[in-house]
């Protein structure tokens, strides 16, 4: 399978959308070759802002071009931008209902060798938990290229967040993206598995190997985070009676934790978390950190199967 | 308007802020007193354009309040040019009123942004300028910063941003009334030569007595005449200005008077 970094989507969506749109803005925190956005600047100078080591002021900025009717895409590492800057994005961006699209890149442990102050494992919970705020967490290159295509399209602020990492690419052109709607994977009766971003692939990995021991395991990907699509995961919780999430951030808070708050109330069912317990990262190759961090396709079997005997 | 209707004006615009803070039991009316003549000539001294009939007119200049707390100057000087009636005025920090005890946008009339977490409001208004340039328009863009509100990091970010980006469509006022909440900027954490920094960052930096209307006219016009930098007033104003008890002392900074206090306050200000 092709492996190619989400972060190209990124940049291939807003080549697209500066082609096509004349509101378009794209502002970088002396990151854009690591984002991308360096492709706008090469190719759209017009069109973009390099703002220097400045990730507050590239908020309040991209806040003020929404005031005046433009639409901007920010971009840094995602760990400066939902972590250093969440006061601008919450008061003066998310207050605001501000027409403003945040690109988080390099987020979760799989940033590698930079070590623990570069990997974002927060910035799920720190934007969810924001009034008016969208948060979108795609699976692969052409997932994210939907997804920003789909934050330019909606109204208000939304957050998309990818890794460095090349990941292999699950979906196609002709796979539906649909905002706010949970994509099925595959088919199961067993157990369903809720993953986002690279965990996705990992848990068709689990499955799999899982198959050959005879368990029937359903997988969606829940690429929206917020809102969150309660419709689907009430009918799988009905259906299957139990549940796995799987994402690349920390337990608390993050996408399992959205799942967690509205199956509880609704249909509780027996639950497993893959996530970081609550501990920082460290220096590694990535696939290294997945492993030892309990993010990978094993991590993914070892939930599903304590699932599975609680059921 | 004319000088003599401007002064005459801010004496209505100082009584509305203490009035209105007594009522509300809540609120900062210091720093409100001190850029009550800086916003009366901002807003009736033909400097800002704009509509209380339309307020979104799409073609009009925007204000952004970065020192939000002073909202109660903001909302007189509203009521006064007819965004909203002035008896909203006396609804302030209420539940339900359209006067948030910081701006909110949307809530009132006439508000361009909301703002209240200090730092953030010139790297809006920068960002509202660039927007303005990228789409050809001629709309202006005026952002009020307390002094203590440039401790702030983003600021200087922000300082650096306008400069960068040439924005002549700028003009930033800083309100230089030495004082913060817990006490003197030094005490607390003294600025340097505030107009050397501004001017070694590239901007048009003009010093006046934030309390005299020829001053402040006059700066606001060598303001807007100023090409290829942003401009920036730091005006000197004195905290409570027009109220003796309140003048310069950094308790009146979030504290409001008492109905004793108001009317010995409101005799002052109309003497």
């Amino acid at each position: 399978m092709n492996s190619v970094p989400m972060r190209d989507g990124y940049g291939q969506a807003l080549l697209s959308l500066c082609e096509n749109r004349d509101d378009i803005m794209v502002l970088d925190a002396d990151v854009a070759k690591s984002t991308r956005t360096v492709w706008i600047r090469d190719k759209y100078p017009e069109k973009f802002m390099d703002m220097g080591i400045a990730e507050q002021d590239m908020v309040g900025t991209a806040a003020g071009l929404a005031l005046s009717g433009m639409t901007p895409f920010i971009s840094t590492y995602c760990v400066f931008l939902a972590g250093r800057a969440w006061d601008q994005i919450r008061t003066t961006v998310c207050y605001n209902n501000l027409n403003v699209k945040f690109g988080g890149a390099h987020a979760g442990i799989s940033v590698g060798p930079d070590g623990a102050t570069h990997q974002a494992l927060e910035d799920v919970a720190l934007t969810r938990v924001l009034p008016n705020m969208t948060v979108i967490v795609p699976c692969d290159a052409e997932e994210t290229r939907k997804a920003t295509l789909a934050a330019a399209a909606m109204q208000g602020p939304c957050f998309i967040r990818f890794g460095r990492e090349a990941v292999p690419v699950v979906t196609d052109e002709n796979t539906p993206f649909e905002l706010g709607k949970a994509r099925l994977v595959r088919n199961g009766t067993d157990v369903t598995v809720f993953a986002n971003g690279a965990l996705v692939y990992e848990s068709c990995l689990a499955a799999e190997a899982l198959a050959k021991e005879g368990v029937s395991v359903q997988i969606y990907d829940l690429h929206t985070v917020k809102p969150l699509d309660e419709e689907t995961i009430l009918a799988a919780a009905k259906e299957t009676g139990c549940i796995v999430t799987a994402e690349e951030h920390q337990l608390a808070g993050g996408m399992g934790s959205a799942v967690a708050e509205y199956l509880v109330k609704n249909c509780p069912v027996p639950m497993e978390m893959v996530g970081v317990n609550d501990s920082f990262g460290e220096s590694g190759r990535p696939e290294e950190l997945m492993a030892k961090y309990g993010l990978n396709k094993d991590a993914v079997a070892e939930k599903i199967r304590r699932v599975l005997a609680r059921k | 308007m004319e000088i003599r209707e401007l002064i005459e004006l801010a004496k209505t615009v100082r009584s509305d802020i203490v009035t209105m803070t007594n009522k509300a039991g809540s609120g900062h009316p210091g720093g409100s007193l001190s850029a009550a003549d800086l916003m009366v000539a901002l807003y009736f001294g033909d400097i800002l354009k704009v509509d209380p009939k339309d307020p979104d007119w799409d073609g009009r200049d925007r204000f952004i309040l970065s020192k939000g707390h002073v909202a109660p100057v903001l909302y007189s000087v509203l009521a006064r040019k007819g965004f909203f009636p002035v008896e909203e005025l006396w609804t302030l920090r209420q539940l339900g009123s359209i006067l948030q005890g910081h701006p909110h946008m949307g809530s009132a009339p006439g508000l361009d942004c909301s703002s209240g977490s200090l730092g953030q409001g010139l790297s809006i208004a920068n960002g509202l300028a660039i927007g303005f340039k990228k789409q050809h328009k001629d709309n202006r863009v005026y952002c009020l910063l307390g002094d203590g509100e440039l401790q702030e990091g983003q600021c200087w970010e922000a300082v650096m941003t306008a400069s960068q980006h040439g924005l002549d469509n700028l003009c930033a006022i800083v309100d230089y009334n030495r004082i913060q909440l817990d006490g003197t900027l030094a005490e607390i954490k003294e600025l340097g030569d505030l107009a050397e920094e501004w001017r070694s960052f590239g901007w048009n930096v003009i010093c006046l007595n934030g309390h005299d209307m020829e001053q402040i006219m006059d700066a606001y016009h060598r303001a807007q005449a100023c090409k290829g930098r942003p401009s920036v007033l730091i005006a000197d104003t004195v905290k409570g200005k027009g109220v003796s008890f309140m003048e310069n002392d950094c308790s009146w900074h979030g504290t409001v008077p008492d109905d004793d206090q108001l009317a010995r306050a409101l005799a002052e200000i109309n003497a």
